[in-house]
C-alpha cells in the first residue's frame, strides 16, 4: 500500500531525526550536515519520528485561507508515538485538529488535546471529516499537483518530513470553531475554489 | 428467479453431480474397500480429488493489467468489454508546469486504480476494489504542445484528419486537447475511474466530449473472439498483431524521439443507419462487407481468418467479393498501410422520431496517422458499400506518449526531454 512518495517519507524519516539529533547537540540545523556525521547517534536511542511514517499523504489544494493535510500515520515501533505539532512553510499557523459534534449537532473542528497518538505497531488516520493537520494563513495558492512539505513533530521533539501532494477536493468543509484570538477566520470556508457550501453559519 | 429458486438450484447441481461421479468413478476405482471404509475420510478424499480448480467467483473483477512499463496499457491489451473515451480541453493559462502537475496527478491515480487501489483522494474507495483489467490510456491533442511551448516536438500528423466526402462531422464529437481512454471489464469501474480522473483535473481541464462504448460482456464469448458491431458483422478480423508487427503501432528509439514507446490514436464516431440496414437481406449485407455474417469468413473462404481471394469470379463471371465491398476497399497494396483497430459499439438514446442512435466508436492506433490511416480512409471515402449505411460524425487525433516506468509520470519524456 505504500506509494513512492511514502517511501520518500520513510527514507526521510531517519535523516530528519538525525538532523534534529545533530541540532540538539549544537550543530547547525542543516539536514545535510546532520546526516553526514550522525552514524553513531543513530543507535543512541529510538527517536519517535524514526518509527513514524505516513502512507498516502495529501493536502487539499486551495487558493487562499486555510486547508488541511491528510494521510495515515503508521508507527512501526512497539511504543506509542505522539505527534504533538506540525510545521510547514506554506502556512502561517499549523494545528492538529479533530472534528467533533458540537452542542447544536453540527460538526466542527477544534484543536486536538494531546496531539495524535499513533499506537504501537498501529496506525492513526488523518482524513476529511476526522483528525487532520490544519494549515491556516496559507502564504499563497496551493495548486493541485504541487508537493507540499509538512514536518510532523513528535512528543520527544523528533521530526518527520512528509511530502504531501496537493489535490483538488470538494470535501473537508468542516467549520472551524474559532478560538477567541482567531476572529479573522470566523466561518471562513476552507475551499475558495468552490462556492458557498457553508453548512450552518 | 427468486432467491429461493436460486438456492434450490445451485447446491443440487454441484453436490448432486459430484455425488453421482463419486458413486460412479470413486466407488468403482476403490472397489468395496471404499465403501467399507466409508465415513467422511473416503468421501472427503473423493471430493478433493474431483473438485475442479475453479477460479474464485470474482476472478474477472480482480484481474489487473500492469500500468507501469515502457508503453501505455490499453493499446495492445486485449480489449476489455467497456470503454469511455473522455476528451478534455485545457483551461486558459495551463502551461508546461501545470501540465507536468496534471500528469503527476493522473499518473498516481492510474497507478492506484489499475491495481485495484483507491485513488489518493478517492471519496468512493470501495468502487476501486474491482479493477476488472482497468486500463487508462492518455493521449495529447495539438494544444498540449502549444501550451507547453513544445511545438517543435509535435508530430507532423497530429492535427485533424483531412476532410472526407463521407464525413458529416458534428463539432460536439470532434478534436480535444487531451484524451483519456478508460477501459475495463466492468462499467462501474469505468465510471468510477472517469469520475476520479476528471474531477482531479478540474482546475486544468474541462470535459469536451465523452463517448462510451461496449463489446460483449466478460465470460459471454470465448477469449479471442472478434467483436461484432451492432450491424451484426464480425468486425476487426484482419487486425494488426503488435507481436508480429510492432512497428506498425509503436514508435521506437530510432523513429520516435520522445515518442519512443508511444503511438497515435484516432477516434472516429461512426453512426450506423440501422433503419436502412434493416431493409437489406442477408446476402446483400454480406456483399457490402465481403464476409459472411455467420462466422466472418470471406465470401471466398470457409473460416474467419482465411485470406480473401479478391480475384475469384462467380459462375456469372462477376467478382465474388464485390468491387466496392468493404474488405476490398479497406486494403491497399502497401502492407505498411495498416493499423490496430480497437473500437467499441455505442447505443445512445435516440433523438425525437428515431428508433435508435447506434454506431461504432472507431478507434485505431498506428505509428503514423498520415502514412497508415489516411491512405486507407481516402480509399474508403472514394468507394465502399458500407458508406451507404455508415456516417462518420466525429473525428479526433491524439499522440499517445510512452508508458511511465516506476517513479516516472506519463509524458515525462515529452516535457523533460
Amino acid at each position: 500500500m505504500h506509494t513512492v512518495r511514502t517511501r520518500t517519507a520513510r527514507t526521510l524519516a531517519p535523516l530528519t531525526a538525525l538532523a534534529l539529533t545533530a541540532a540538539l547537540a549544537g550543530c547547525a540545523s542543516d539536514a545535510e550536515a546532520g546526516a553526514d556525521d550522525a552514524g553513531t547517534e543513530q543507535a543512541e536511542q529510538g527517536m519517535q519520528a524514526d518509527a513514524l511514517s505516513v502512507t498516502d499523504p495529501w493536502v487539499k489544494a486551495v487558493d487562499e485561507g486555510m486547508t488541511a493535510a491528510f494521510g495515515t500515520l503508521v508507527n512501526d515501533s512497539d511504543t506509542d508515538v505522539v505527534v504533538t505539532s506540525a510545521q510547514t512553510d506554506v502556512a502561517g499557523m499549523v494545528e492538529l485538529h479533530e472534528v467533533v459534534t458540537d452542542d447544536s449537532g453540527s460538526m466542527t473542528m477544534q484543536e486536538k488535546d494531546g496531539g495524535f497518538v499513533v499506537p504501537a505497531g498501529g496506525e492513526h488516520e488523518l482524513a476529511p471529516g476526522g483528525d487532520h493537520v490544519m494549515l491556516m494563513d496559507i502564504t499563497g495558492p496551493i495548486e493541485p499537483g504541487v508537493d507540499v512539505s509538512v514536518t510532523l513533530v513528535t512528543e520527544d521533539g523528533s521530526e518527520l518530513e512528509v511530502t504531501a501532494p496537493a489535490r483538488s477536493f470538494s470535501g473537508a468543509q468542516e467549520e472551524y470553531d474559532p478560538e477567541s484570538e482567531m476572529d479573522e477566520m470566523d466561518h471562513e470556508d476552507m475551499d475558495h475554489s468552490d462556492h458557498e457550501e457553508d453548512s450552518d453559519s | 428467479m427468486s432467491a429461493d429458486d436460486e438456492r434450490d438450484v445451485r447446491p443440487a447441481t454441484s453436490s448432486g453431480s459430484s455425488r453421482r461421479s463419486f458413486l460412479r468413478g470413486g466407488a468403482a476405482a476403490l472397489g468395496g474397500a471404499a465403501l467399507a471404509l466409508g465415513g467422511r475420510s473416503a468421501w472427503d478424499a473423493a471430493q478433493a480429488a474431483e473438485a475442479p480448480p475453479a477460479p474464485p467467483a470474482d476472478a474477472d473483477g480482480q484481474a489487473t493489467v500492469p500500468f507501469r512499463g515502457p508503453r501505455q496499457a490499453g493499446v495492445d491489451t486485449p480489449p476489455q468489454s467497456f470503454a469511455a473515451f473522455v476528451a478534455l480541453d485545457l483551461a486558459d493559462g495551463v502551461d508546461r508546469d501545470a501540465l507536468i502537475r496534471l500528469m503527476g496527478i493522473w499518473t498516481d491515480d492510474v497507478d492506484r486504480l489499475a491495481a485495484g487501489r483507491a485513488g489518493l483522494t478517492d471519496t468512493e474507495p470501495e468502487l476501486a476494489q474491482v479493477p476488472a483489467r482497468l486500463t487508462v490510456t492518455l493521449g495529447y491533442g495539438p494544444a498540449v504542445f502549444t501550451a507547453a511551448g513544445l511545438e517543435d516536438r509535435r508530430p507532423s500528423w497530429l492535427r485533424p484528419l483531412p476532410a472526407f466526402e463521407v464525413d458529416r462531422l458534428e463539432d460536439r464529437w470532434n478534436d480535444g486537447d487531451l484524451i483519456l481512454q478508460v477501459c475495463a471489464d466492468d462499467e462501474v469501474t469505468v465510471s468510477h475511474a472517469v469520475r476520479l480522473l476528471v474531477k482531479e483535473a478540474r482546475t486544468f481541464t474541462t470535459v469536451r466530449w465523452v463517448q462510451r462504448g461496449f463489446r460483449r460482456a466478460p465470460g459471454t464469448t470465448k477469449p479471442g473472439t472478434t467483436m461484432r458491431n451492432l450491424m451484426g458483422q464480425v468486425d476487426g478480423t484482419r487486425n494488426v498483431d503488435t507481436g508480429v508487427d510492432p512497428d506498425l503501432v509503436w514508435h521506437t528509439d530510432a523513429t520516435g524521439g520522445w515518442l519512443a514507446g508511444g503511438t497515435s490514436m484516432v477516434v472516429r464516431r461512426i453512426a450506423m443507419n440501422l433503419d436502412t440496414w434493416d431493409e437489406l437481406d442477408r446476402a446483400g449485407r454480406e456483399q457490402a462487407v465481403g464476409r459472411r455474417l455467420a462466422d466472418g469468413s470471406p465470401l471466398t473462404g470457409t473460416a474467419e481468418h482465411d485470406e480473401p481471394d479478391l480475384e475469384a469470379k462467380g459462375p456469372n463471371g462477376l467478382d465474388v467479393i464485390n468491387p466496392i465491398a468493404h474488405i476490398r476497399r479497406a486494403r491497399t497494396e502497401n502492407a505498411a498501410e495498416r493499423f490496430l483497430r480497437r473500437g467499441y459499439n455505442y447505443d445512445d438514446a435516440p433523438g425525437p422520431g428515431e428508433l435508435s442512435a447506434s454506431g461504432l466508436v472507431f478507434v485505431t492506433f498506428q505509428a503514423d496517422v498520415d502514412r497508415q490511416f489516411v491512405p486507407v480512409q481516402r480509399q474508403l471515402d472514394e468507394a465502399d458499400l458500407l458508406n451507404i449505411w455508415t456516417t462518420p460524425i466525429g473525428s479526433a487525433v491524439f499522440a499517445v506518449p510512452p508508458g511511465a516506468h516506476d517513479g516516472e509520470y506519463l509524458g515525462q519524456a515529452l516535457f523533460e526531454a
